[in-house]
């Protein structure tokens, strides 16, 4: 990140649903949940099954590796961690593994033509500080 | 099919100005129950039945009552965005039938303009109690418009709609708003530019706020509100004006899943819900008041409700059927919407307002003999959690 810059809105913890993913990543590792009265899959996280109501379930480590669901590419934000980025660009992307994460298409010259949605992604990890969370974004696998 | 004629809008009032400064919500609240109350020829404390989002300068159930000065036998609070009103209008319908209330006030007041709130443009603050919603979508700068530019990016995907297309919702509505002198003086105070009637062209030109959204399919951001009374057919058959009778509705929510169909809103569940409710069909509809945040939002509500099949509210929308004086499909948003008349921040009052005046015939873009309209409401953001919510009205 650049120096100086203002940091983009992080997660905030207590959080119970949530913090477990955050902290793995960490580590660099993209989490989701299956159930295992049922075997759905369950994201983003919560304590209990959205499928069944089951309050067993496990976490897993995704790949990283997906397509674009679809995506808007944002022209103006006035938010002073967007404000002077430049055209970017919003996604939903779909994993392999079954679940869809929002998060942003990056690595990409223009993001309006250079996306497309069916596009194969991978992660590209962004860290937001020295022993701190770090975002799942995406670029083209 | 015989239609249910127990609950009737009796009342109502849009405040007119959409630049209001000095005023606050609740005053907007305030001034336009009295107007509507006065249109019905009902007095201040005939209401016993109080609706309210809560989202007025955070008094709602619990302090609504006590600003109006009125001891209300029934109190809802549903809060589910722009929406709102057509929950609450449906859930008055339900109630005074059954017998639990007579007479109903829903208002709404919003000075979002004068507060210079960035509605569409904003994003997350990061700011308050964190969820697992803001956890999970806060960090990556989504704007209110770019949600909604995902919907419509995956909708010209999957079923090959066009910019041009699309921009038809917009030609359409502006065309009314420009029959409509509050729409006119909304869009000169807010300082559009161009005060006229637009062609896709224009649309397509006007700038890019999050692609796929142009400027022109974007709503504005106003100042204003406004209040509905209902009331039950003993008291609706001796006010003022004719009633407008609720005869069926449906609600429901809908979020993101995973491998779920984002171009299908929440009124696939609520429309068909709705229109069983009333025993009418989308074919019979005269007027058709579609939430128009975007202009995706209102083709989604426009397939979803089935109007037409799903995917194919590209060329539904192209025919020229939307405007007031073409047959073939219903008349959309003839006050002119929220993309030409007035968004303040929650729209969904002024698709009953205007539902209303069509079905007793005081329209500025009238559709000849009027009979059924749909209210259909849109809350929250509709590329992830939304509530879509449809009230369908008959004239007397």
């Amino acid at each position: 990140m650049t120096q100086g810059s203002p940091l983009r809105p992080q997660p905030r913890f207590p959080e119970p649903d949530t913090e477990a993913f955050w902290e793995a990543t960490k580590n660099r590792e993209l989490k989701y949940q299956t159930c295992n009265s049922c075997s759905e899959i369950i994201f983003y996280p919560r304590a209990h099954c959205t499928a069944c109501g089951s309050l067993d379930t496990s976490w897993n480590t995704s790949k990283g590796e997906g397509a674009v669901y679809t995506y808007s590419v944002i022209m103006q934000s006035r938010h002073p961690a967007f404000k002077d980025l430049g055209p970017y660009a919003l996604a939903y992307v779909d994993l392999d593994e079954g679940f869809r994460v929002m998060t942003n298409i990056v690595n990409v010259s223009n993001p309006v033509n250079d996306i497309s949605c069916g596009m194969r992604v991978k992660l590209n990890w962004h860290d937001q500080g020295e022993g701190e969370i770090a975002l799942p974004m995406f670029e083209p696998a | 099919m015989s239609q249910r004629r127990e609950a009737a809008i009796v009342g109502i009032h849009e405040y007119p100005l959409r630049v209001a400064p000095g005023v606050s919500s609740l005053q907007i609240k305030a001034a336009s129950a009295a107007k509507a109350l006065s249109d019905a020829g009902l007095n201040w404390q005939d209401v016993d039945a109080v609706y309210d989002t809560g989202t007025h300068q955070n008094i709602g159930g619990l302090g609504i009552s006590e600003y109006l000065g009125l001891k209300p036998d029934l109190i809802d609070t549903t809060s589910v965005g722009g929406s709102s009103y057509e929950f609450q209008a449906n859930h008055a319908a339900t109630m005074i039938a059954s017998g639990k209330a007579n007479v109903a006030l829903l208002t709404y007041g919003s000075t979002a303009h004068s507060d210079r709130r960035a509605i569409g443009t904003g994003g997350a603050t990061g700011q308050g109690s964190p969820t697992p919603f803001n956890n999970m979508e806060d960090p990556w700068g989504m704007t209110l418009i770019s949600n909604y530019g995902m919907v419509k990016a995956r909708h010209m995907h999957q079923y090959g709609t066009t910019d041009e297309q699309f921009a038809n919702i917009s030609v359409a509505t502006r065309y009314h708003a420009m029959r409509n002198p509050e729409a006119v003086k909304a869009m000169t105070d807010l300082e559009f530019v161009g005060v006229n009637e637009i062609t896709t062209q224009d649309v397509i030109d006007s700038r890019l706020i999050a692609w796929p959204l142009h400027l022109l399919e974007c709503c504005m951001v106003s100042d204003g509100g406004g209040a509905v009374v209902i009331a039950s057919k003993e008291i609706a058959s001796n006010c003022a004006k004719k009633p407008v009778w609720i005869i069926g509705g449906g609600e429901a929510t809908k979020y993101r899943e995973n491998g779920g169909d984002i171009t299908v809103s929440a009124g696939a569940q609520s429309g068909p819900k709705a229109f069983a409710d009333a025993g009418v069909t989308p074919g019979e509809i005269d007027v058709l008041m579609a939430y128009d945040s975007f202009s995706i939002t209102v083709m989604c509500m426009i397939e979803d409700l089935g109007f037409c099949a799903k995917g194919e509210g590209g060329d539904y929308v192209s025919s020229g059927i939307l405007k007031f004086d073409q047959s073939g499909g219903p008349a959309l948003n003839t006050d002119g919407g929220g993309l030409s008349s007035n968004h303040p921040g929650e729209r969904g009052i002024f698709l009953l307002l205007e539902s209303a005046r069509q079905l007793r015939g005081e329209s500025t873009s009238q559709v000849d003999g009027a009979q059924l309209a749909v209210a259909v409401g849109n809350g929250g953001q509709l590329g992830s959690r939304h509530s879509t919510s449809a009230t369908i009205l008959a004239a007397d």
